[in-house]
């Protein structure tokens, strides 16, 4: 009994680590969807990509190339961050401008085939296979809370939350103060009225799609230390966690993707531990069907009022 | 001069693009080295790449005239087949039967495939492209029919003939408990949840050791009978005769291959029957209706969950029956065949094919099986090019390849 305690914050570090990474995520997806009402399916793929440019910018450095480990680290982020800006600005501009007025669904369909496209198009360059990523960040904080059982938290984890937060904070104060960021806001009020006032609606969604892309790299390159290896598949199901993680937020909304996204990774992290590990994408494929069908809106998100 | 300094700084801007896109992914490749990661630079490759796009684009204005020509100049299919068109159906079903009697074991197993996916990608159509609904989870449904003649054969011992009607009708079943609640939602939502669904079958497939075998699924599943008739060298039972026995021919393992193909044509056949007369009936003609207007629908007293719970309930058991018919050709079935790629394999055929076009989905289903079967050096191209191929129609030609032109009639001026 006297372990409980110290097991739930464990529980609660792993789980408040991966949901930071599933709130990069959704933050593009939820963005997106708030100014163009379209569900990026190749978003997953954006963050499998960080991932890549991250271990190839570590490659051409070099494991031991004597160079301090935040520099390698910032370095990382930087390319991956820039290469993956350019992913999401052609995406957006080849697969999905063209289709802008069509239907919803011609979109989505057209979204589909990038996703399909951009993990063949990874597979092909760098292999299907897993790829292991050289451990950076070693060594771990390590409380005692009293009992027997030790909480341990691994720096990567550690890294993985504060960076989030540095991120969503700086991100939170560019959308409200920034020109750019002001744009947006009204692209996603209004997207005709914005143009009408003088706001080019095309440089605002080309922003909206670079912007979703980088923090989704960050989240791959960060997840890529941290786990150690990954391969051009592990998109699909963490785009699908992100986007679940955007739904229960109340997609449209950056708030709540940053909240949907802690609350689903802490909920997988407890099913894992408490229910079974087996299990625990059924619980994210469980909770993303209860959202949709009792609170399509999410938690924070305004209801949606369709008109004729 | 201004036009065309724009169209050059464009030119260098996708230039400069594609640079940076194909570097991390083709122009620097990593090596797995037992532990050890290196590294390869392909920089030839690189600058081929971004020397295309640069070509492509500065010379843009002129490559795309002719194609705005091609544009309109597609055919359309007229929606019922005129009466002209029918002994030409009734010779192409004849070559059909015909033909693999004197064609090669490989050509008609290739053949058999692709009625496989002809029965599935005509089951989504009515879902995709009749009622309008996106269904990412169609997989779900073709798992379910493979895994209930499997289960049913492995728990309690039955054939195929007797499962093949139970494989539909839990199919229908499981995509009208599914269907009930979800149909409520948007087309995208409904995409997303129906994507959900479909993983989960297959997670909870994996997940479920006892019952389906978990990750190594079940083998040995027996093919199915000619009217009681085993289709094997020896029979499986004392004193039970063989096929080859009764009609007192030798043992060959090409009658096997052509009986499968002969039973894939007549299930599709069936398909094709049924989804061809419901879009005539009241029904069909309400799916059609829900798909372009559904507040026109519900405010001319139809009700859509209703309406869209037919479409998706009917989809679910062509797709169930596709499975146990898979499940027998293959004589196995694990989670591993029932991906979220399969079901954008399907759903692949029915976009290419043209949304609602019976004969487009027919001919994308032998298009996007047999392409690849030919080319097989290019294999680890196929996904790569069938994802492209999706986003390519999306943008020039949404309709697909030979869409359905509705009967309707415009105002003269």
């Amino acid at each position: 009994m006297s372990d409980l305690i110290p097991q739930l914050t464990q529980q609660f570090f792993n789980g408040l680590s991966l949901g930071a990474i599933y709130a990069l995520i959704a933050i593009g997806y939820t963005m997106v969807y708030g100014i163009i009402g379209m569900i990026n399916f190749a978003h997953g793929e954006i963050y499998m990509i960080g991932a890549y440019v991250g271990l190839v910018t570590l490659t051409a450095i070099g494991t031991n190339s004597g160079l301090p480990m935040p520099f390698i680290v910032a370095a990382m982020l930087v390319v991956a961050i820039v290469v993956t800006g350019v992913y999401g600005f052609s995406v957006e501009r080849v697969a999905y401008r063209p289709v802008r007025n069509s239907p919803r669904l011609v979109a989505l369909i057209s979204a589909i085939g990038m996703s399909i496209f951009l993990q063949n198009w990874v597979a092909l360059g760098q292999g299907a296979r897993d790829m292991a990523v050289p451990s950076l960040i070693s060594g771990a904080v390590q409380f005692h809370m009293g009992s027997k059982f030790d909480v341990t938290v691994p720096y990567s984890r550690i890294m993985i939350i504060v960076v989030t937060v540095v991120l969503m904070v700086a991100l939170t104060l560019f959308i409200k103060y920034s020109r750019m960021g002001r744009a947006s806001r009204a692209c996603s009020q209004d997207m005709h009225m914005a143009n009408l006032l003088g706001i080019d609606t095309n440089r605002v969604i080309s922003f909206t799609f670079v912007l979703g892309a980088m923090l989704a790299a960050v989240g791959g390159v960060l997840i890529a230390i941290t786990i150690g290896k990954l391969n051009p598949f592990i998109g699909f199901l963490a785009g699908i966690k992100a986007f679940t993680a955007a739904v229960l937020g109340g997609i449209g909304s950056i708030p709540g993707a940053m909240l949907g996204g802690v609350l689903l990774g802490l909920a997988e992290t407890f099913a894992a531990a408490y229910i079974s590990s087996q299990y625990k994408d059924i619980v994210a494929f469980s909770l993303l069907v209860l959202i949709l069908l009792f609170r399509p809106t999410g938690l924070l998100g305004k209801p949606e009022v369709e008109k004729v | 001069m201004s036009n065309q300094n724009v169209n050059l700084k464009n030119a260098v801007m996708a230039a400069v693009l594609t640079a940076v896109i194909v570097t991390p992914v083709f122009g620097l490749q990593l090596i797995r080295q037992g532990a050890r990661t290196t590294m390869e630079s392909n920089w030839k490759l690189v600058a081929l790449a971004a020397a295309i796009v640069f070509v492509f684009q500065l010379l843009r204005p002129w490559i795309a005239q002719p194609f705005r020509k091609l544009r309109t100049s597609l055919p359309a299919l007229p929606a019922a087949p005129t009466k002209g068109h029918k002994p030409l159906a009734l010779l192409l079903l004849a070559v059909a039967v015909i033909w693999p009697f004197f064609a090669g074991r490989s050509s008609v197993d290739i053949a058999t495939l692709v009625l496989i996916y002809v029965m599935l990608g005509l089951g989504l159509n009515i879902v995709v492209g009749f009622a309008g609904l996106l269904d990412l989870g169609f997989v779900g449904f073709y798992a379910v029919g493979a895994y209930t003649y499997a289960l049913l054969y492995h728990w309690g011992g039955w054939s195929f003939w007797e499962a093949l009607p139970f494989s539909g009708a839990m199919a229908a079943l499981f995509g009208f408990l599914l269907g009930f609640p979800v149909l409520r939602l948007r087309g995208d939502y409904l995409a997303i949840v129906t994507l959900g669904f479909g993983e989960m079958i297959r997670l909870l497939l994996i997940n479920l050791n006892t019952l389906t075998g978990g990750p190594d699924g079940i083998s040995g599943i027996p093919k199915p009978t000619v009217f009681g008739l085993e289709m094997a060298r020896r029979p499986s039972a004392e004193g039970a005769t063989t096929f080859h026995d009764f009609f007192g021919l030798t043992f060959n393992n090409q009658h096997m291959v052509v009986y499968l193909y002969l039973m894939a044509l007549a299930l599709a056949l069936a398909t094709l029957f049924v989804s061809t007369r419901l879009i005539r009936m009241p029904v069909g003609r309400a799916w059609e209706a829900l798909r372009e207007d559904e507040i026109a629908c519900r405010s001319l007293g139809l009700n859509p969950t209703r309406i869209k719970l037919s479409a998706f309930t009917l989809g679910a058991m062509f797709a169930g029956f596709g499975g146990a018919f898979f499940a027998a050709r293959q004589g196995m079935v694990n989670p591993e065949s029932f991906t979220f790629i399969e079901s954008a394999l399907i759903l692949a055929i029915v976009v290419l094919g043209g949304m609602g076009s019976q004969v487009g989905v027919i001919l994308a289903a032998v298009l996007l099986t047999v392409l690849p079967e030919v080319a097989r050096e290019f294999a680890e191209y196929r996904m790569l090019m069938f994802g492209l191929v999706m986003v390519l129609m999306m943008m020039w030609r949404p309709q697909g390849l030979l869409p359905m032109k509705r009967p309707h009639v415009e105002l003269t001026k």
